[in-house]
């Protein structure tokens, strides 16, 4: 399947689940729905360095928070001239600061491989959150409050404009994630996975992909980070450097698979359903818990995620 | 600045230092020596305090000597998770890496489950010495942190006694090294890493113990030292103990004097700057291999 037929029938795909939430008329599930979309892109972006370079990202809250805080230092400019920027372009504008950090973190970690990278993402998470925690203008510890507007033109309820904004950004990196895959960057990106050194030595370019890779991972955090704040209302940095999204973009494509782009929205879809549930019907401590027992589970029992386990069923099938 | 205020920084950098080596000591011989990243370890390190605040807070025994108590317990804790670890991703070859998604996985169920059980309150132990100080001129060494601090580096002299002067120990430091050699002296290279890793989740019960005397335990602590522990490991290079103290001291030095003059919200990207840079200019470390 070519790209433009495979946009096409995801657009279509996006633009019918849309109309049957306006169907269903129901604010909540606009709600969860925003929640599930934006692991989807979570999701999605930490496949793009940790699934196919091999590169593991903890410090993926890190990233996230970056789009949050660049919406709310925009916001409070805003506040002082009485304007503001419409969401897309914040989008835009966090996408492009998480980028950098991404190309920032690829430059630091040029030696570092494996284990090492992991921890140091890790760190760069904690020193990225102490001077967010510290710095005044952005609320720093005691949180920032953004005024959400009320309702938009034609859309009617806000939430669901932001909804829309989510449903883009999800076409936008599922694309962007398959593209990837197919071209000869994924292929690049695959043989750092397997072998860096070997793929070094047989003249594929690998800081270079290493450095997409960071870079594209990071803006898309970025991007889902953005309209958050919109989303919440009140933005502190315990929501936003929530260790829980590190676990979640790393479990999501664990549970899906992460060879491909299927497998993290795979993942992502189900896990926070999931959590959507567990969170309204017993505790979101309970859903944590439940992430952490099944990426444990899945590490250990399919290796392959779900995309692998369908595969070796229906490959079995196949045979007999 | 003023001369005591520096003075007594140190020191009190020292102590900190001296409860970093304790939370310390077992990532060093997982992570450096056994190359086992148990990202977990801050986690079973919670899980000490919990049960060291559950026996003194009931039985009124102090909280450390409650921990050298359940010292066996954590050592076999160790076995079990060291058995389905090499079970799981060793066995099948080197992905290290799912491995690591592994320990990322065990350190929030430990923490959900501590809070599932606990609540997210703050728990604090009452000790004989929780009040005192001991006052040498201008110098001043609260015994809440000298007591961790001076049990935490006769731990850490026990540990490195045995590491260099035991059959075990050198064995551990060999499988470090080269497996395969081991193997052909007839010493199971899985038999020393079981004992090894079990070693190091039982310092685990002790460094438990030493955090919720020095400050109110939380479920989610452990994270504060996710960082911090692999940043000292790394800074003292990789496997050596004796450098795993010195960094740990260092860390805690800066961080203490960070505290004192900039406020304790900055005292984090200190030692995580450190790390980064560390990891960046020298991934060996002050004293590596």
């Amino acid at each position: 399947m070519h790209t433009p037929k495979f946009t096409l029938i995801l657009v279509s795909v996006a633009a019918a689940l849309f109309i049957a939430f306006r169907m269903i008329g129901n604010d909540y599930l606009f709600f969860a729905g925003y929640t599930v979309l934006q692991y989807v892109v979570i999701a999605t972006a930490w496949n793009i360095l940790g699934g196919y370079c091999g590169y593991v990202n903890f410090g993926s809250a890190g990233f996230f928070a970056v789009g949050v805080y660049s919406t709310v230092f925009f916001y409070n400019i805003g506040q002082q001239f009485d304007f503001q920027l419409p969401i897309p372009v914040l989008m835009v504008i966090g996408g492009l600061m998480a980028g950098l950090l991404g190309l920032g973190m690829g430059y630091l970690t040029l030696r570092l491989r494996g284990v090492f990278f992991a921890i140091a993402t890790l760190a760069l998470l904690v020193v990225i959150e102490t001077f967010v925690v510290n710095w005044s203008f952005v609320g720093g510890s005691r949180g920032a409050y953004i005024i959400p507007p009320s309702e938009i033109p034609i859309l009617g309820a806000f939430i669901q404009y932001l909804f829309l904004l989510m449903l883009i950004l999800v076409v936008l990196s599922l694309v962007a994630a398959r593209t990837i895959e197919r071209s000869s960057l994924g292929v690049g990106f695959a043989t750092i996975r397997d072998d860096e050194l070997a793929a070094e030595a047989s003249g594929v370019p690998t800081l270079r992909l290493k450095l997409i890779a960071t870079v594209v991972s990071g803006a898309l955090f970025g991007m889902a980070g953005a309209p958050f704040p919109y989303y919440i209302g009140y933005v502190e940095p315990g929501s936003a450097f929530n260790l829980a999204y590190s676990v979640n973009a790393i479990a999501m494509p664990m549970i899906g698979g992460t060879m491909t782009w299927v497998g993290p929205m795979v993942g992502a879809l189900l896990l926070s359903t999931l959590q959507q549930v567990i969170t309204v019907t017993i505790s979101s401590a309970a859903n944590l818990l439940i992430t952490g027992l099944l990426l444990i589970g899945f590490v250990i029992l399919a290796p392959k995620g779900l995309v692998g386990l369908w595969q070796s069923l229906t490959a079995g099938r196949k045979q007999t | 600045m003023q001369f005591d205020l520096l003075i007594n920084a140190i020191i009190a950098g020292l102590m900190l230092g001296g409860f970093y080596a304790a939370v310390t000591a077992g990532i060093s011989i997982s992570f450096g020596m056994l190359d086992i990243v148990n990202i977990a370890h801050p986690g079973f390190i919670v899980l000490g305090s919990y049960i060291a605040y559950i026996v003194s807070a009931n039985f009124g025994i102090d909280p450390i000597i409650v921990a050298i108590l359940a010292l066996p317990a954590f050592y076999a804790l160790g076995t079990g998770v060291y058995g389905i670890y090499f079970q799981s991703f060793e066995k099948r070859g080197q992905d290290a890496l799912r491995g690591l998604a592994f320990f990322f996985g065990l350190l929030f169920v430990t923490e959900v489950t501590l809070i599932l059980v606990f609540g997210v309150d703050y728990r604090t132990v009452d000790t004989a010495y929780a009040g005192g100080s001991l006052k040498l001129g201008i110098m001043e060494f609260p015994l809440r942190m000298l007591v961790p601090a001076l049990v935490s580096i006769a731990m850490f002299a026990a540990l490195q006694l045995y590491m260099s002067r035991t059959f075990i120990g050198r064995a551990v430091m060999a499988v470090s090294q080269d497996p395969q050699a081991l193997e052909l002296m007839a010493i199971d290279p899985t038999r020393i890493k079981r004992i090894a890793f079990s070693i190091s989740m039982a310092t685990c019960a002790l460094a438990g113990a030493f955090l919720i005397v020095i400050q109110p335990v939380l479920p989610s602590s452990g994270r504060e030292y996710i960082g911090r522990v692999f940043a000292i490991c790394v800074l003292g290079g990789l496997g050596s103990l004796p450098g795993t103290l010195i960094a740990a001291l260092l860390i805690g030095v800066i961080e203490s004097i960070a505290t004192t003059f900039y406020g304790p919200s900055w005292a984090p990207a200190v030692s995580f700057g450190l790390l980064l840079l560390t990891l960046a200019v020298r991934p060996s470390g002050l004293l590596g291999r």
